[in-house]
């Protein structure tokens, strides 16, 4: 008991100490996510283990954000969105079938409602880009490595199914499936290390996502991540 | 020692395949969740990303089309891919996100959805 006060008072004082140190007081960005984003994003894990625990997941995990984004775009993107997944957080939830064939109804995905003012933005970017996963390899993609463009794209979009599912730019035009995020502004957004390791195990990050893991070579592996975060 | 081992053995393995099975996903599950983005809701391949195929995906609704296929032409490309039955690689492999059993099931299904037996 005394012991937690003497603590306390203890905690209270270099806090003082902190703050003052400082000219202004920080915001709590953890305080500011509790109140404002959790009740939507899991900023802790795990990731869903069921279906029905993906139907019920109402927007993208974040427990691993600081691995997965550029903190610029991150910083940016949470003053005001704009969409990335054109058939939701989750296609089942949104999808309808007319005259046979299946189609998104847009009117019932809602966008992230993320409109933070900078100073919230920054003390939350600081907080969930301290989110990282520990496992993670780094230093594996140099993003400014050159590549061939003809072959990530035959690879892309002719040797894996990856344009199935996720819309690219093909010489200016947007193609491909939509049941994946679209990755047409990708190279500002993903951290590339991330990417990598997202094709090579998407199932360690999300057990039940809908995109299959496909055995590559690194240097495919490469390719296809140099290729993904190529346009900005 | 050995009869208690040989007990608890099969106790194990009798109990081992119930407790995972409260967890396993049915082959309807799988199907939705990996299967009908691209193969349709209803199975007949007018799925969501329909528009981004350069090869539509097999009409897993057609019994013409599905009676043209053996069961283990069908579980050779779930598990490897397109490319493994000389089809389109737009058509992905499975084997390592679904068991073998899974995908066996998965066969089960397609058979249901395009109420047509394979061919010999
Ligand atoms: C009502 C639910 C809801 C709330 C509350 C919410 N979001 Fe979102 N958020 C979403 C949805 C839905 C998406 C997916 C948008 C898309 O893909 O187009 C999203 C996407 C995001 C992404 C991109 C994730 C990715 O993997 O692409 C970030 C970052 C994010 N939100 C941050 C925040 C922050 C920070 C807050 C709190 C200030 C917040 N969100 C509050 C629903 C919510
Ligand atoms: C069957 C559909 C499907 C196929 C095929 C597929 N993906 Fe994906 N991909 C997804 C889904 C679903 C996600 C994650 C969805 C989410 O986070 O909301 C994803 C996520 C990603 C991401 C992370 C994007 C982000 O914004 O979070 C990258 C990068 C990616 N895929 C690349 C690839 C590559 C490269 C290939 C081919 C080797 C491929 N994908 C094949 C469905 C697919
Ligand atoms: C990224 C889109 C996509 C996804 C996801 C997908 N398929 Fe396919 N599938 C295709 C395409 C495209 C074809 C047609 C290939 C061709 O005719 O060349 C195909 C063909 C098939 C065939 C016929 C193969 C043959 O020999 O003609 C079967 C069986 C099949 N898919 C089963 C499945 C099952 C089961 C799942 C889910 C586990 C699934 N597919 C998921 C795109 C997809």
């Amino acid at each position: 008991m005394m012991h937690n006060r003497l603590l306390t008072v203890a905690w209270g004082a270099l806090t003082l100490i902190v703050a003052a140190g400082s000219e202004v007081v920080a915001l709590d960005g953890k305080a500011v996510f509790a109140e404002r984003c959790a009740s939507c994003h899991n900023a802790t894990g795990p990731a869903p283990a069921s279906l029905e625990g993906v139907l019920e997941r109402k927007a993208p995990d974040l427990f691993y954000a600081g691995s997965k984004f550029n903190l610029d775009w991150l910083e940016q993107w949470i003053q005001s969105p704009s969409p990335i997944r054109r058939s939701g957080v989750m296609f089942l939830n949104h999808v309808i079938t007319e005259g046979g064939k299946d189609r998104i109804n847009e009117d019932t995905i809602k966008a992230c409602p993320s409109k933070l003012n900078a100073e919230e933005a920054g003390s939350v970017t600081e907080y969930l880009m301290a989110l990282k996963d520990p496992k993670m390899r780094t230093g594996v993609i140099s993003r400014d490595k050159k590549f061939s463009m003809a072959q990530a794209l035959r690879l892309f979009t002719k040797q894996y199914p990856c344009i199935g599912c996720h819309t690219v730019k093909v010489k200016e035009n947007e193609t491909g499936g939509i049941s994946g995020p679209s990755l047409t502004d990708a190279g500002a957004r993903l951290n590339p290390d991330w990417v990598y390791a997202r094709i090579m195990d998407p199932q360690y990050w999300d057990p039940k996502t809908w995109m299959p893991k496909i055995e590559l070579s690194h240097e495919k592996r490469e390719t296809l991540t140099l290729f993904v975060v190529s346009p900005k | 020692m050995y009869r208690f081992a040989a007990v608890l053995g099969a106790v194990i393995a009798v109990a081992m395949p119930s407790l995972y099975d409260a967890h396993a996903a049915t082959a309807q599950e799988n199907y939705r969740l990996y299967c009908t983005q691209c193969h349709g809701i209803t199975g007949n391949g007018h799925g969501i990303n329909a528009d981004g195929l350069a090869v539509s995906a097999r009409d897993h609704s057609s019994a013409i089309e599905m009676s043209k296929l053996t069961d283990e032409e069908l579980r050779l490309a779930i598990t490897k891919g397109g490319e493994a039955v000389t089809k389109s690689e737009l058509m992905p492999p499975w084997a390592q996100v679904l068991r073998a059993n899974e995908i066996d099931e998965l066969v089960v299904h397609l058979r249901k959805l395009c109420k047509c037996v394979a061919a010999k």
